[in-house]
């Protein structure tokens, strides 16, 4: 008790309650009546709601595209990210405010120009679907339509992470003899892999739950195309609201483990610029004898 | 450039990055920007202006403006709070607070919608009471801005969080051993040091709520001239085939979106600004 010293900051008390009682009101009691609705049906029966052929399906889809979506953002996102931090272009402001477009556009908005654009009549469509790879109205409108949603997560998470690399590091790096890929492979990359992989999982749990911008491009056939939200939504418009609410509350528990591993990957990846010590002293170390 | 040979990448990796990459951005980003305008303006200005002027159209823009500024308040106060408790304040299970702060981003909005059916939705728990007292919040205005608050109230929290923990709280300590009251500490001291973050949470802020569609769109019941906003509206227009109506209200969506990306750059130029000028004013105290 005599080291808590009093509070000379006013208002913790005000501030905290009021934040309480909001998320309780807004959070906590809406979650909490869902769970207890779904609680009506049993664990079993949640099971099999969530395990049949439909739902799967769903699940295949919805899991399937996210993921597809998270590793083209991971891909093109640590390029973007890398020219955006390392190289000078003509223009590089406007399109460093443009990644987050995704962030502003509204989804419905994003659904119906993808689903135009790629449509077989479209700006792109005409020239893909000769080729015999239909997009639009396909699981693969639904990869699009993630990926462009997504696309901003891994570019954001990665630029403030390559902008710190120190340089001496690399230069260290380079006058021990190492060429420019090796110096990629074994210093840059394993400095900016945890960053990645958090862009990679917030992509992904974004993904999951994303419905605006796919239902227009997605062709939405049970069984092929129909992804979990749009499922939860067939459901309730049929009055079967306890099949939805089986399906949302295994939806929500799957986003609790993505929100758990984003958070142990953010922790992971400040400890780990803790810890970069070692390699700065080293390279300072290689500097100096070079 | 000499100097620097040895950790730049050779010329023609470069190029092949920085094509690969702006070709991905155009692709992905560029592209179905400039879709939205030309599609709207398909068959001319006045074609594009009539479908603008359509009453249904103008109804679902005042509505989506009317629940954003709805939001607006709650979410402020919401945000301001929950920053200064958690920002200058020491307790136990700060992290889980942050944590349930987090929560609405992994969420599906659909399951955001769902969970205020069950609550206040016919068959929902708070359903019987509602009725009787003539009270209508699912399929009506309410429950849209209640939906969208759950989507919208992390933003101004998240962005406010970290930049008043950075500013530390030496300066209201100080204001208040002079002998300043709370309110007079807040809007004197605390207020002018967050103006830029807490405007910066407001913009983000804004932009879910006028764009949100899953969380409403569950809620909404889709009547039109009602319960439509400017989202749900793109959408009915679309599946009437109404290219040229739903790409015209999507376009004003759009330009609210490049509204909000310039205004975020001004504001992330100003707050850089702030912060360098105070280093500078810093720099020689520290050698």
């Amino acid at each position: 008790m005599a080291a808590k010293t009093h509070r000379v900051l006013p208002g913790f008390g005000l501030a905290l309650g009021y934040t309480l009682v909001y998320l309780s009101l807004l959070i906590l009691l809406p979650l909490g009546g869902m769970i207890l609705k779904a609680s009506e049906l049993g664990f079993g029966q949640i099971v099999d709601i969530a395990l049949s052929e439909r739902s799967l399906a769903a699940f295949r889809v919805t899991f399937g595209a996210s993921l597809i979506a998270a590793l083209i953002n991971g891909f093109f996102g640590l390029i973007v990210a890398w020219i955006l931090v390392r190289y000078p272009f003509p223009g590089k402001r406007f399109v460093d405010a443009l990644v987050d477009l995704p962030f502003a556009l509204p989804t419905a908005v994003a659904g119906i120009t993808l689903a135009t654009l790629y449509a077989g009549n479209g700006w792109l469509g005409r020239y893909i679907e000769p080729l015999g790879f239909k997009v639009a109205y396909t699981p693969w409108g639904i990869v699009v339509a993630l990926t462009f949603i997504t696309l901003p997560f891994v570019v954001r998470t990665l630029q403030p992470v390559i902008e710190d690399i120190e340089t001496e590091v690399e230069e260290a790096a380079a006058s021990l003899g190492a060429s420019r890929w090796q110096t990629f492979v074994k210093v840059i990359f394993p400095a900016i892999f945890p960053a990645l992989l958090t862009g990679f999982a917030l992509a992904f749990a974004r993904a999951v739950g994303e419905y605006g911008s796919v239902i227009f491009i997605a062709g939405n056939l049970p069984l092929i195309s129909e992804i979990t939200p749009l499922l939860i939504i067939s459901k309730l418009e049929q009055y079967d609201v306890l099949g939805a609410t089986a399906l949302a509350v295994v939806m929500l528990g799957l986003s609790f483990i993505l929100l758990l591993a984003v958070n142990v990957l953010q922790w992971w990846t400040a400890n780990r610029h803790k810890n970069n010590e070692p390699l700065e002293v080293t390279a300072a170390r290689a500097g100096g004898a070079a | 450039m000499k100097s620097t040979r040895a950790t730049q990448e050779p010329r023609w990796v470069r190029y092949t990055l920085l094509s690969v990459g702006l070709g991905f951005l155009f692709f992905f980003l560029g592209l179905p920007l400039v879709a939205v305008f030309v599609e709207a303006l398909a068959q001319g200005l006045p074609v594009y202006l009539e479908a603008l002027k359509e009453p249904e159209t103008r109804s679902a823009i005042g509505l989506t403006v009317g629940i954003a500024l709805a939001v607006l308040p709650f979410n402020i106060v919401f945000g301001v709070a929950a920053a200064w408790a958690i920002a200058k304040f020491d307790f136990k299970g700060k992290s889980l607070l942050i944590t349930l702060i987090d929560l609405p981003f992994a969420v599906s909005p659909v399951v955001a919608g769902l969970i205020f059916i069950l609550l206040f939705g016919a068959q929902g728990t708070f359903g019987p009471w509602l009725a009787e007292h003539d009270l209508k919040i699912i399929f009506a205005v309410p429950g849209m801005i209640i939906a969208t608050l759950f989507i919208t109230f992390p933003f101004i929290a998240r962005e406010l969080i970290p930049l008043m923990q950075s500013q530390g709280k030496d300066e209201e300590e100080a204001a208040v051993s002079l002998g300043a009251s709370g309110w007079q500490m807040f809007w004197r001291v605390t207020l002018p040091n967050i103006k830029w973050g807490l405007l910066y949470g407001v913009i983000l802020s804004n932009a879910r709520a006028m764009g949100e569609f899953g969380a409403v769109s569950v809620v909404s019941g889709h009547i039109r001239g009602e319960t439509n906003t400017l989202p749900l509206h793109v959408e009915i227009l679309y599946n009437e085939y109404n290219a040229i109506g739903a790409f015209a209200a999507a376009s004003i969506l759009a330009l609210l979106a490049l509204v909000t990306l310039v205004a975020k750059t001004i504001v992330e130029w100003r707050m850089k600004k702030e912060t360098e000028m105070l280093n500078t004013v810093l720099a020689p105290e520290k050698t």
